[in-house]
């Protein structure tokens, strides 16, 4: 099994974040990880995505073409990304700011009103964990007790209070994701 | 305590570098690769180790504080990207030349001049073939992966005190960027004891002084000196080549790259071999010395190579020198810091090799 | 009386230190660069550290100073003596490091690296051989060179367009991190003297780890200035110690103000 995931979004949504709690939680599990960002000017507000490689096997490229999994955080994102999505894979994207919706048909299409309930449950700064959870409820290839010491690992230690803040944020994602309708 | 964890090849050579023993850093900040410094100081390398960090005024005077360290006996090390490693050019053919022993990690980024910081290996001329003046060579590694950032750091030592010579870890932005799992061998002790003869330590009672120089006013003398290097480089040659062959076994087409145009020719085997393609990746690890016999060998039964580099075609040289015309031999490469992708790589060796 | 009855240990005034070993300096005569190497030789004799003194050559006239001394000396690239002087010291904290340098090497190409080994403090003792021009490559300007001096490259004079004569030792009194800086000569008995006195007390320091001592030596350059060695020392006296007057410029980390 492998699964080729592009996080994309604007810098500041947590998105090299959530691709690192992703990389660790499959290290947990055994699995070969591989966490490619793009890097540089872009990490200070710009645009900001990191390519996550989860693998049973020796993962060759971390740079990729096409994607199984798309999760998309912002307009320019969706419209640099979208045709990235191997056929057959999945679009995981949040609404909020997007005014030009997926078109394509041959791939499964999900939203995750992340931003909006972040804010309605005032848990702005787990917002990165409420689209994880929804991508996890999409495709369980970690689970989520690896997930939780996957950010035992990932945050420093002065952070770890916020540890079930986040698992209910990704728990609360696992319940809000849906087919998105065209 | 060996142990897993998620690290950028950055900090995973930091972290072995601690772990190896080494007893000094001097580096000056430059992207991609300012985590090095930034992951010493953070994790408290002086306390945990004794080891020296120092953060220095300019990658020129960082290379000169490693020159006088090393001449000490003691492992140090530096680190920069493209233009700082530029600026540390005459300090290496200093550190060549007095036989100082060291490691310098290169985290290569686009060029020429003040270029671009996204991954690159267009300083591939500079590290195998000298790089400064004079006649002289670097022992050069290339890491594909954070692991071998993390392995190759005691086998740079080891093999920069073995030749008295300096090593080179040739990364790229790539590389240095990205976070694998690591693997963390167990922390080895730092010498207490410096038994190499040449080292300065004061002028003992009863011994001889020691002078470290590449200054010899006599040309003979500094003709048995240059014959003496390049010994050193022919047994560098002789027992020290590494490479990965991967797949080469029955493959007809074969993709020589390293770094992280390797892991990307990785995945272009794959996607070959899904075309029915037969194809192979032969990976230098050592880029000096290069596996030359490895390729010549390959020549004499596969139909082509195609040489994979994030460059205008440096390394390409040298594999042609290696198959010495025996069969097609091209380049494909990205420039500027666009890395190429697998699909691009398997179209290059479709029409530049095999549908010619 | 014959000589051997002159040679008696109870006779001696003066002896060589064993510090210097008997090859013969290439200097010219009536150079300043001999004198500064004997001394240093004799300071480290006399305070017996021969075997914890680590020196630093860089390029210039003092290039072969491990030719001369008995003890362990790396050489540096031209103006990086005082970041390799960093490196080993850095390692070696036990040890007592000292960079001999002339103006070319510390004050031109190698600026940067010594105001920065003295802002840092480095627990090193930095020499520096003023003498108002290049000697080595045949007495082309230097960043000391005085005002219309004339020299290989300033043939009419040096002029505003070339810049002025840097006062190094000024420069980095200015600097936290120096703890000892004076402006010694060695071209006349009671010079040398003093200068050795001054000397000592920048290796002296390194036991006290607290920070950069700095010699400077204005010294002759007969070859350079084209004089015979006396009239280089009295163009010396006339022209170079009014721009660059002699004494401590700073102790225990003080600068010295001088009541006028």
């Amino acid at each position: 099994m492998t699964e080729e995931i592009i996080i994309a979004g604007f810098g500041g949504q947590g998105v090299l974040s959530m691709g690192k709690i992703l990389a660790y939680s499959g290290i947990m599990q055994d699995m070969e990880v591989c966490w490619m960002p793009s890097y540089g000017p872009e990490m200070r507000g710009g645009t900001a995505n990191v390519t996550v490689i989860l693998s049973d096997e020796r993962i060759s490229s971390p740079i990729l073409n096409e994607f199984d999994t798309a999760i998309i955080l912002n307009q320019q994102s969706l419209d640099k990304f979208e045709h990235s999505v191997k056929p057959g894979g999945l679009l995981l994207f949040d609404n909020n700011g997007i005014t030009r919706m997926p078109q394509r048909n041959d791939i499964q299409i999900y939203c995750v009103e992340a931003a909006a309930e972040a804010s309605q449950l005032s848990m702005e700064k787990a917002f990165n964990m409420i689209v994880l959870g929804a991508y996890l409820k999409l495709k369980p290839i970690v689970e989520l007790d690896n997930v939780i010491k996957g950010l035992e690992k990932s945050l420093p230690e002065r952070h770890h209070h916020t540890i079930g803040t986040n698992r209910d944020a990704i728990v609360r994602g696992m319940e809000i994701v849906q087919q998105y309708q065209f | 305590m060996a142990e897993l964890r998620l690290m950028k090849g950055n900090e995973a050579i930091a972290e072995a570098a601690i772990r190896a023993g080494a007893d000094g850093y001097f580096g000056y900040p430059i992207t991609p690769q300012s985590e090095v410094l930034e992951y010493f100081m953070a994790e408290n390398a002086t306390e945990r180790t004794g080891m020296v960090v120092l953060q220095a005024e300019s990658e020129v005077a960082s290379i000169y504080m490693v020159y006088g360290a090393a001449s000490t006996g003691k492992k140090i090390m530096t680190s920069s990207s493209s233009p700082g490693i530029s600026l540390m050019q005459e300090g290496l053919s200093y550190l060549a030349g007095a036989e100082l022993p060291c490691l310098v990690l290169n985290v290569v980024r686009g060029g020429p001049g003040l270029g671009d910081i996204q991954p690159s290996q267009g300083d591939y001329f500079q590290s195998v073939k000298g790089g400064g003046h004079g006649d002289y060579k670097l022992i050069v590694l290339a890491p594909s992966s954070v692991q071998e950032m993390s392995d190759f750091v005691p086998l740079a030592f080891d093999l920069a005190f073995k030749y008295r010579n300096p090593a080179l870890i040739l990364a790229d932005g790539a590389i240095g960027q990205m976070m694998e799992k690591v693997d963390l061998f167990e922390p080895i002790p730092r010498k207490t004891e410096i038994t190499e003869p040449w080292a300065v330590k004061g002028k003992q009672p009863g011994e001889p002084k020691r002078t470290i120089t590449s200054l010899d006013l006599d040309p003979y003398g500094m003709e048995k000196h240059n014959e003496h290097l390049q010994a050193k480089y022919r047994a560098m040659e002789e027992n020290d080549v590494r490479y990965e062959a991967i797949q080469c076994d029955d493959a007809e087409y074969i993709f020589v790259a390293y770094g992280v145009s390797a892991r990307i020719c990785q995945k272009a085997v794959q996607l070959a071999r899904e075309k029915g393609i037969k194809a192979g990746l032969l990976r230098p690890i050592t880029l000096f010395p290069f596996p030359k016999k490895q390729l010549a060998e390959l020549a004499d039964r596969v139909k082509g190579f195609l040489a994979v580099e994030l460059s205008a075609g440096q390394m390409v040289e040298d594999v042609r020198l290696a198959v010495n015309g025996k069969v097609k031999v091209e380049h494909f490469g990205r420039m500027g810091g666009i890395v190429h992708s697998p699909f691009e790589v398997v179209a290059a060796l479709e029409s530049k090799i095999i549908n010619v | 009386m014959d000589i051997n009855e002159i040679i008696k240990e109870e006779n001696l005034v003066y002896r060589k230190s064993a510090v210097l070993n008997d090859k013969v300096f290439n200097f010219c005569p009536g150079c300043g660069h001999g004198v500064v190497q004997k001394l240093i030789a004799e300071v480290v004799e006399e305070m017996n550290i021969e075997s914890e003194v680590i020196g630093v050559g860089s390029v210039g006239c003092s290039v072969l100073v491990y030719e001369f001394m008995e003890l362990d000396v790396v050489s540096a690239a031209h103006g990086r003596a005082a970041a390799v002087a960093t490196g080993i010291k850095r390692v070696m904290p036990d040890k007592y490091v000292f960079s001999l340098q002339g103006d070319g090497d510390l004050a031109a190409i190698g600026t940067s690296e010594s105001i920065h080994a003295c802002n840092r403090g480095e627990n090193i003792t930095m020499i520096f051989i003023n003498n108002g021009i290049y000697g080595m490559t045949g007495g082309q300007m230097a960043p000391t060179s005085l005002h219309g001096m004339k020299t290989a490259t300033s043939p009419y004079g040096r002029n505003e367009a070339m810049g002025h004569p840097i006062r190094m030792s000024d420069v980095v009194a200015q600097l936290e991190g120096t703890y000892y800086v004076t402006r010694q000569a060695v071209h006349t008995p009671a010079m040398v003297r003093k200068a050795k006195k001054a000397l000592r007390q920048a290796f002296e320091n390194q036991k006290l780890n607290k920070g950069l001592s700095f010699v400077e030596f204005v010294t002759n350059c007969n070859s350079g200035w084209k004089l015979s060695p006396i009239k280089a020392n009295q163009w010396l006296d006339q022209h170079m110690l009014p721009f660059y007057p002699l004494g401590d410029i700073k102790t225990e980390g003080v600068i010295v103000t001088k009541d006028k």
